[in-house]
């Protein structure tokens, strides 16, 4: 049976237990001849607890065996696989699994198969037959048997809704906890990774070298292939493109959110904002669409009109773009942060003398500092962490330069070119990319923390 | 003390006079600089609207430079066939093993006899796309009375007479530096003199799947993995968000544990998403065997990248809902389950449906993560459920606009314009609830 074949009967089983439990309350009601009075809760307390107790032991047995399952499958098969394959190094045998894989879902069926691999393919099948039969076995039997259970203990004083509502916020618990344990993901992978990466590369050789080439030599005999892997060019390569956004980005994010709320007029706000929001909504392949077809071309006819070398993936064209993207980023914060700023003072201001723009520069400003920092701080880990405008507008070659006009690389262009395609992963070159990952990761993580303190030291001062 | 106050009171009488001399001069300081000062209001103004019509005009550009090379992808060019269906070439009971390709060749022959040498030939047939054996394949399986005559029948050119036809490939420049040769523009004028060549919608970039030749490609199976994708994310993100925003908001008690959990998830919702996507192929791929290039995964990664946008959204309307409502029901009898189910979530939620409709928008245009995650192969057939290796639409675009055909870049262009729509019908349908269902207490 199928996964989903198995969902739907499960999901029948619960709405038949419902209704069950529901049934056994009104029954039990109705035999004691004083009517809904004796239940202790209203019946469909009785049909829900039934449900509870079907869907749930079964969903959670469900779901461990399905994670579980293709490992455990796989370790088995190994363990009948010849003696001979068996002491293949590991990578060998994850090719041999690979195949016998392809071979059980009918994907590209390798041209020989030898008889032991056929053999192995077969016992594959045969296992996930068993193993998906056992599930679906033991799931139908769970859910049953909770149904029956409950069906069972269902009596007039049986506190049903207190029971259910128990149960209702473990489960709400359990899902907030999804946000912890994303987080944990998160660090143990990316952890787990660049360790085994530091191990073959030192840290400060990672921290500190200026070379970047993460090919590595397939052949001993190859030449240009070193296998550089010094993540300073890269590093500056993102700061540099970071840079470049923030210099568009923060001036014309931080006025127009000036001029929205302090001069504009309700009616021309609200054409102008949705405008600008609407920047923020574009997918960012599109924006990484256009910096590769205008925006990169444009500047180097521009350049090139002028007499000046550019570069056809320049760090200009993806920190510009990059910068478009990040303007209603900016501006909708620091829009918060101006509106939040009391009417008192800049009354006071304007009470003293000031104009407009004195009071915004010399008093609103100043106030709205730490909020507009904390803004910013948040819109660089945005810059840092972008992706796809890098990848189609910026380059691969770790060049250490400032000057915009050349090509640099940046880390998620790194971590997004290592890791597409198929690779192995116990090369450093597929486990760089977890280690550029890891500091990505702090680096705006440390970020985020820093600007979420400032924004909120910057709300408590003026609530 | 004494002291003190007297030198005060003392000092006060020659400052009271000083002052006043100094208020005249004052204000001769401050008319002077009062024109100075204006203008630097003004200035200051013209920067704001600056910057407001700065960002108004890269919309404009973007959506302009786009549109500009994305509609033409909405038409293609078709060349009519005359096609004998020779009885002798195909076999009724063995349709797919006839050589339609050889029949197409032949009756672009026909209509060119004065071709000879083998090079011509070759430019002659590459006029017509490769699709077009395939389409006469279907035709002619549908109408089997049909073998033994003549049909007329329109097939898709190949991109680059298309690319012509549409003036992207200059006539003027010289014969080196086109794609398109001397003798075959001077068959497509006398085609296009007999009425053979014709723009018309182009369906097949509406129903095909991706193909690497530009006049085949279609968004369909890109679409249907973007929307299988978003299916898994919409079942798993909004009961998980919705149940972690109702714990924070309304049960949770304020502890260090449920700081963790607050702190955390706002640290969530501004981790790169990238980062997402490591996380997948590290526990999803690696650690949990699942396959590559599927929707299941794809929907498992954009799960967790929407959640916290879904968490936010959720908890800001569970807090737009007013104290009393709570009160009111606790105080008829009802439970704090009773209470939040009954009263609280069907208020809340019009604003977290607002909120997750964003949250979907979001996914639906994200690239990165799904990358990482191996959607990004090139995949023809149009997938057909959750575990069918598919790509979505972005890494579509991402893929399109990788490839070196002039071709490719206007149905990139087009495929944007599609992505666009979606996103802003969605936005819409998340402004629209918004206005109808906001109430202000």
């Amino acid at each position: 049976m199928s996964s989903s074949n198995l969902l739907l009967v499960l999901l029948m089983l619960t709405a038949g237990g419902y209704f069950l439990g529901r049934r056994r309350a009104f029954v039990l009601a109705g035999a004691s001849g004083r009517g809904q009075q004796i239940l202790h809760s209203r019946p469909t307390y009785y049909g829900a607890l039934a449900a509870l107790w079907c869907a749930l032991p079964a969903l959670i047995v469900f779901s461990f065996w399905r994670v579980f399952e293709s490992n455990v499958v796989t370790q088995m098969v190994i363990a009948g696989l010849p003696p001979d394959l068996q002491n293949l190094p590991a990578d060998r045998l994850g090719l041999i699994i690979n195949d016998i894989r392809n071979i059980v879902y009918a994907n590209i069926v390798p041209e020989e198969i030898s008889p032991a691999i056929q053999a192995a393919a077969d016992h594959y099948t045969r296992l996930q037959a068993i193993s998906h039969a056992t599930l679906a076995v033991m799931v139908t039997t769970i859910a049953i048997a909770g149904i029956l259970w409950v069906h069972k203990i269902i009596a007039p004083g049986l506190r049903a809704r207190n029971h259910v509502e128990t149960m209702v916020k473990y489960l709400l618990i359990a899902c907030s906890t999804i946000a912890i344990f994303t987080t944990i993901g998160i660090v143990l992978s990316v952890l787990y990774e660049a360790i085994r990466f530091f191990k073959i590369v030192p840290i400060h050789e990672f921290v500190f070298g200026l070379d970047w080439s993460p090919q590595m030599a397939i052949r001993a005999d190859q030449v240009g292939s070193s296998g550089a892997f010094g993540a300073i060019p890269v590093f500056m390569g993102t700061l540099l493109i970071s840079a470049i956004a923030m210099c568009v980005a923060v001036p014309i994010g931080l006025m127009s959110a000036i001029y929205l709320s302090e001069y504009a007029n309700k009616r021309f706000r609200a054409v102008a904002k949705p405008l600008m929001e609407i920047l923020a909504g574009i997918p960012t392949v599109v924006y990484g669409f256009f910096a590769a077809l205008v925006v990169a071309p444009m500047i180097r006819n521009a350049g090139v009109s002028i007499g000046l070398d550019v570069s056809s993936e320049s760090a200009l064209a993806a920190g510009l773009v990059m910068g478009i993207m990040i303007i209603p980023f900016v501006s909708s914060l620091s829009d918060d942060v101006i509106n939040a700023v009391p009417q008192s003072l800049r009354d006071g201001a304007l009470g003293l003398g000031s104009t407009h723009s004195e009071t915004v520069r010399l008093v609103v400003l100043p106030a709205a500092l730490p909020g507009i920092v904390g803004g910013v701080l948040l819109a660089v880990s945005r810059a840092i962490g972008e992706t796809m405008i890098v990848v189609m507008a910026a380059g691969l070659a770790a060049n250490l330069t400032a000057n915009p006009l050349n090509t640099v690389t940046t880390v998620t262009v790194q971590i997004v070119t290592l890791l597409v395609g198929d690779q192995e992963f116990d090369s450093p070159k597929t486990l760089a990319a977890f280690a550029l990952g890891l500091l990505l990761f702090v680096i705006t993580l440390i970020l985020n923390v820093i600007a979420l303190v400032v924004v909120r030291k910057y709300r408590e001062q003026y609530e | 003390m004494n002291n003190h106050s007297n030198t005060s009171h003392t000092g006060v009488t020659p400052g009271n006079t000083q002052e006043q001399s100094a208020s005249l001069r004052t204000m001769d300081i401050v008319g002077k600089g009062l024109s100075r000062r204006y203008r630097a209001e003004k200035r200051f103004r013209l920067y704001g609207i600056t910057a407001i019509l700065l960002s108004i005009t890269f919309l404009s550009m973007l959506f302009i430079s786009i549109t500009a090379n994305g509609y033409t992808a909405f038409q293609q060019t078709f060349v009519q066939l005359d096609i004998f269906l020779d009885p002798d070439d195909i076999d009724a009971q063995a349709l797919q093993d006839a050589n339609y390709q050889a029949m197409v060749k032949k009756s672009l022959r026909a209509m060119f006899p004065n071709v000879k040498t083998r090079g011509q030939k070759r430019q002659l047939y590459d006029m017509v796309s490769t699709g077009a054996a395939y389409q006469l394949q279907d035709y002619v399986r549908k109408n089997q009375q049909r073998i033994g005559s003549v049909v007329q029948l329109w097939v898709p050119a190949d991109d680059d007479v298309d690319m012509l036809i549409k003036g992207h490939i200059p006539r003027d420049v010289p014969e080196t530096e086109r794609r398109i040769k001397d003798t075959q523009l001077s068959w497509i004028d006398s085609l296009q003199e007999q009425g053979r060549i014709e723009k018309r919608f182009n369906t097949i970039f509406f129903t095909g799947g991706d193909s690497r030749e530009p006049e085949l490609a279609g968004i369909l199976g890109a679409v249907t993995g973007s929307f299988y994708t978003l299916i898994v994310t919409l079942l798993l993100s909004f009961p998980v968000g919705v149940a972690t925003a109702v714990y924070l908001e309304e049960f949770a008690p304020k502890n260090r544990w449920t700081d963790i959990i607050e702190v955390n998830i706002n640290n969530l919702a501004a981790v790169p998403s990238i980062v997402y996507g490591l996380l997948g192929l590290a526990v999803f791929l690696n650690f949990f065997g699942l396959p590559r290039s599927v929707p299941l995964v794809g929907g498992f990664v954009l799960t967790l990248m929407t959640l916290p946008t879904i968490i936010i959204a959720s908890r800001a309307a569970l807090k737009s809902v007013p104290p009393s409502i709570r009160e009111a029901a606790l105080g008829v009898g009802a439970s704090k389950t009773q209470m939040v189910v009954h009263h609280v979530l069907p208020l809340a939620l019009p604003g977290m449906l607002t909120g997750t409709i964003i949250g979907m928008a979001q996914a639906l245009g994200e690239t990165a993560p799904l990358l990482m995650i191996g959607m990004v192969a090139f995949i023809v057939d149009i997938p057909g459920g959750f575990t069918d290796p598919s790509t979505v639409l972005p890494v579509q675009i991402f893929l399109w606009a990788d490839s070196p055909e002039r071709a490719f870049l206007e149905r990139t262009s087009a495929a944007i314009m599609v992505l666009l729509a979606f996103l802003v019908t969605m936005n819409a349908v998340a402004v629209f609830l918004r206005k109808k269902f906001e109430r202000r207490w």
